[in-house]
């Protein structure tokens, strides 16, 4: 037992029991009693966990996995090697062909489940191009997915327009919403950004909520038109169309996943254009790119603009579907959890935002039985993140350090 | 004018409670740059220490007999919890990430947040918790003003804190390390201050502001709720930015310019009431675009290596 | 007996530099910009991080040390650009250079002396850090680490963007703080004629290398050293 062991075995131990205090109160303070057994117990399984995931942390730091991780890693390595120099066709048909063939080989919950996870990828990589790619902290991000859906939901419900008429109407309206947004934003430090823009998530929510005559206020807007085509039909000798309501959860999960592998393909262009280098320029070092002749002004407004109209579409998709919105679906959290799929999938990286949208849909729908603890784990793992692996799930190849940062 | 009065007596306890818990805001931003998402949690934190505490020395009697001492006991083991909680965060959630980026510590510090909010949840209820209120009922009249005796309590208990605090950041030793390591951190450290025991000092004195201010709402207002941090600890933040955000009397002044301007909106702008929420928001862009340090400037730590 | 001796190899700024004070000693570093000597003077007391090597303090190492434990065991440091602390009054920042201090019988007689040593500092003694001109901000600063009754003290380039007269004034103060109370001094410096003037021995310090050492005097007498130091 050396010293720096003991040390930190005390240090656990003490942290054990501050955890204890913390809990007591809360559970232990009951009906004019003071309890000890519930506190105990949650505090016994929290304890028994952690004090596993100290052995082994301890114990790897030791070098005792080594024999089994070296070669782990080894193959690891030799595998991402392989996959890189394969043509890319070779990785992304199988994928596609797995996408089209879904709803026929699953059942309408997880045809559900995966309509979800498309939406959010379409959020996702949406964010990733405000906050990934040009740097710009967004934490009302759902404001702009808000609006898509409001302004189909308004269209719809009013003037009747079809759903495919609206798309293009809807992505200018959040356009126009994150250049609004965006705007004042444009000569704010990082952490100020950030809480200046969940402040404008707050106040379209707030206005959504309150401006009844619009709005619906909190009873939302029903009787949303679903998206619907015309399809050819032969009768007779002559050519008609008959509109068919693309009701059924099948053709939804098309719509989406048309939706969906159409904004990664646009981002991934944006990703690789001239656009996007601006925007990786303004993350790295604003000042700099400001003197290299990068128009700061002009490229951020339009990061919020195009992240925004993925964020639009999105919405418009979601009023489609629901058919129905209320401000409910928009709140701070939704926006939350959109940019912890962002960074927990790795900023900039396409592939790690679909595998945040992945793990931060698909897994709580697992483990359903846990859905009390779901918002619980989520921000304690955001947190756990951040110290443990802050480069993300599957990070971007490019990845410098901000020019704000400290140190 | 009446009115006026008694919106300005509304305002100004509203005030009072937002700069309580806006100099945690201030106090940790001053010293390491970080937005503390988490402190909203720590005030909510507050009004259910109350809440549990109060609840349990009424079913004892002793609020019926000594009230007042049963509330300064409630209201200084509350401060203690989170204190206690205050720093374990900055422990587990802030420290690690020192070196860390902006936006690493801010969204560890958004994961807590949602963390504790969940937790608060998970431990004591969806529904709203009341309050044992009955000794705090009544008031008095100053013409035709009406003052209850919960404002002045309020009013009384805030300025009390806040002189407590300026004493101890001016007068005493500790404080001349806080505002020492809050200007310059690596020539404190030159000095002999130790930078991480100033911090988590500071986590907790801001914590124990904001405790008092969660129990002084929670007996207001009658109830507490699991997610009652949120938009209050958005509306302190901005009232310490509003201020010059680590400028201490600057978030004091903030705090009780944006109750006021809540409350009077509220009563005079047509449809105020419903958009109450939003008036602390324009407030902040507003100030973060036109004057962004500040109505009595920042104090932040502007050294580079 | 051995102050610092300290030797390290540092990717960047430093490359095995190694150099000791004795007891007693004045040394000066002197280098062009840039040549690492403000970072030799952050390694020894751990704010930047030694990848290699060790320093050593009063016979023991102190890697393990943390930068704020250092006044205590008598090591202060005056850095570079002064660093008063700007929105704390003159009292308050002497004050904080005697913060780790429990004597307060001593703390009162070391501000006495401070006080009689740079009378200015005690006609603006409310006066706030940040309104002091560069000269007094530079008093402040030494006058501070005084506070801490050290027995080694580093100063970083004490004579930057002061006039010749003013600096001339602090290094006979220097001067004094070694002869009278026997504080060990570790100056760096890039005026080197008033360094080399001051010190007892020098090393010369290139692009993060010792390129040089020497007595003071002899270091005079060098020609390459009055070529590219001296202005000769």
């Amino acid at each position: 037992m050396t010293r720096g062991f003991r040390k930190s075995w005390r240090n656990f131990a003490l942290a054990l029991a501050w955890f204890y205090v913390l809990l007591w109160p809360l559970l232990g303070i009951r009906d004019g009693e003071l309890h000890f057994d519930k506190s105990f117990t949650v505090w016994l399984r929290v304890a028994a966990v952690a004090t596993a995931c100290f052995i082994l942390y301890r114990l790897g730091r030791r070098g005792v996995f080594n024999p089994v991780l070296e070669p782990a890693g080894r193959l690891r390595d030799a595998v991402a090697d392989r996959l890189h120099r394969a043509p890319r066709w070779m990785l992304l048909a199988p994928l596609l062909l797995f996408a089209l063939a879904y709803p026929l080989v699953t059942n309408r919950y997880a045809q559900d489940v995966a309509i979800n996870v498309l939406v959010y990828i379409c959020l996702g990589l949406g964010l990733n191009v405000v906050v990934g790619l040009c740097g710009l902290l967004d934490l009302g991000y759902i404001a702009f997915y808000g609006v898509g859906a409001y302004t189909y939901a308004l269209l719809s419900v009013h003037y009747a327009i079809p759903f495919w008429v609206c798309l293009p109407i809807c992505a200018l309206f959040a356009a126009m919403a994150g250049c609004i947004i965006g705007y004042p934003t444009l000569r704010m430090r990082g952490d100020y950004l950030a809480i200046v823009t969940l402040g404008f998530g707050e106040i379209v929510r707030l206005v959504l909520n309150n401006w009844m005559a619009l709005t619906g206020g909190p009873n939302g807007i029903l009787g949303i038109k679903p998206p619907g085509i015309y399809l050819p039909h032969f009768a007779g000798g002559s050519l008609s169309f008959e509109y068919l309501a693309l009701r059924k959860l099948e053709y939804l999960y098309y719509i989406i996943l048309l939706l969906a592998v159409g904004t990664i393909i646009a981002v991934h262009r944006i990703n690789f254009s001239r656009v996007g280098r601006a925007f990786e320029a303004i993350r790295e070092d604003e000042t700099a790119a400001e003197l290299m002749g990068v128009n700061t002004f002009r490229y951020k407004l339009l990061a919020y603009a195009l992240g925004a109209i993925f964020g639009g579409l999105a919405g418009a998709f979601f009023a489609a579907r629901m058919r129905f919105v209320s401000p409910e679906s928009f709140t701070f959290i939704e926006s939350a959890m959109v940019l912890s799929m962002v960074v927990l999938g790795g900023m900039g990286s396409i592939p790690g935002v679909i595998l945040g949208a992945l793990a931060l849909v698909a897994l709580p729908e697992m483990f359903r039985q846990f859905e009390l603890y779901r918002m619980l784990a989520f921000g304690g793992a955001m947190a756990l993140m951040m110290v443990v692996r802050p480069a993300g799930l599957w990070p971007a190849a490019r990845l410098g350090k901000r020019s704000d940062d400290a140190g | 004018m009446d009115y006026f009065l008694q919106q300005c007596i509304n305002g100004l306890t509203l005030g009072g409670v937002y700069a309580l818990v806006a100099l945690g805001y201030t106090m940790v931003y001053g010293i390491i740059a970080l937005i503390n998402f988490a402190h909203g949690e720590i005030f909510a934190g507050g009004g259910y220490m109350g809440v549990i505490l109060l609840s349990y020395l009424a079913s004892k009697g002793l609020m019926d007999a000594h009230p007042w001492f049963g509330l300064a006991f409630a209201l200084i083991l509350a401060m203690g919890y989170c204190a206690m909680l205050a720093m374990a965060v900055e422990k587990v959630a802030y420290r690690p990430l020192r070196r860390s980026s902006r936006l690493s510590v801010l969204l560890s510090a958004l994961g807590m947040s949602i963390f504790l909010q969940n937790g608060y949840m998970l431990t004591q209820g969806v529904y709203d918790k009341a309050y044992p209120t009955a000794f705090t009922q009544g008031g008095f009249n100053l013409g035709d003003v009406r003052v209850s005796f919960m404002q002045v309590g309020i009013l009384a208990v805030t300025t009390g804190l806040l002189i407590l605090l300026n004493l101890l950041v001016y007068r005493t030793r500790i404080g001349k390390a806080m505002r020492a390591t809050a200007q310059d951190k690596i020539m404190s450290a030159l000095v002999g201050i130790n930078a991480d025991k100033v911090i988590s000092i500071t986590f907790a004195i801001g914590a124990c502001l904001a405790a008092a201010a969660g129990i002084l709402v929670g007996l207001y207002y009658g109830s507490v709720r699991y997610d009652m941090g949120f938009v209050p600890g958005i509306k302190a933040f901005a009232a310490a930015v509003l201020g010059g955000i680590g400028n201490i009397t600057g978030a004091m002044i903030g705090g009780f310019l944006i109750g006021m301007v809540e409350i009077l909106a509220a009563a005079y702008i047509p449809h105020g009431g419903e958009y109450k929420d939003v008036f602390a928001f324009v407030i902040l862009i507003g100030v973060l675009y036109f004057m962004p340090t500040g109505i009595m400037g920042e104090n932040v730590d502007d050294t580079r290596v | 007996m051995n102050k610092v001796s300290a030797h390290y190899g540092h990717i960047r700024a430093l490359r095995d530099v190694s150099l000791s004070v004795e007891e007693g000693e004045i040394v000066t570093i002197i280098g062009a910009n840039g040549a690492g000597k403000s970072t030799t003077l952050m390694t020894i007391c751990g704010i930047v991080p030694a990848t290699a090597g060790e320093v050593r303090y009063l016979g023991r190492s102190i890697a393990d040390i943390r930068a704020d434990q250092l006044p205590a065991m008598g090591l202060c440091q005056v850095p570079e650009g002064r660093r008063i602390f700007p929105r704390l009054t003159i009292e308050e920042n002497l004050d904080m250079g005697a913060f780790f201090r429990r004597d307060p019988d001593g703390v009162e007689a070391d501000r006495n002396l401070v006080y009689r040593l740079f009378p200015v500092l005690f006609e603006r003694r409310s006066q706030y850090g940040g309104t002091l001109s560069g000269g007094e901000q530079q008093m402040l600063a030494i006058a501070r680490a005084l506070m801490s009754r050290p027995k080694m003290l580093l100063l970083d380039e004490p004579s930057l963007g002061l006039s010749p007269m003013i600096s001339q004034h602090i290094f006979r103060i220097v001067r004094n703080i070694n002869e009278e109370r026997g504080v060990t001094i570790l100056l760096v410096e890039q005026n080197a004629n008033i360094a080399l003037k001051l010190a007892d021995r020098a090393y010369v310090l290139e692009t993060g290398r010792v390129v040089m050492e020497d007595t003071a005097a002899r270091l005079r007498e060098n020609p390459a050293i009055r070529k590219a130091y001296l202005g000769q």
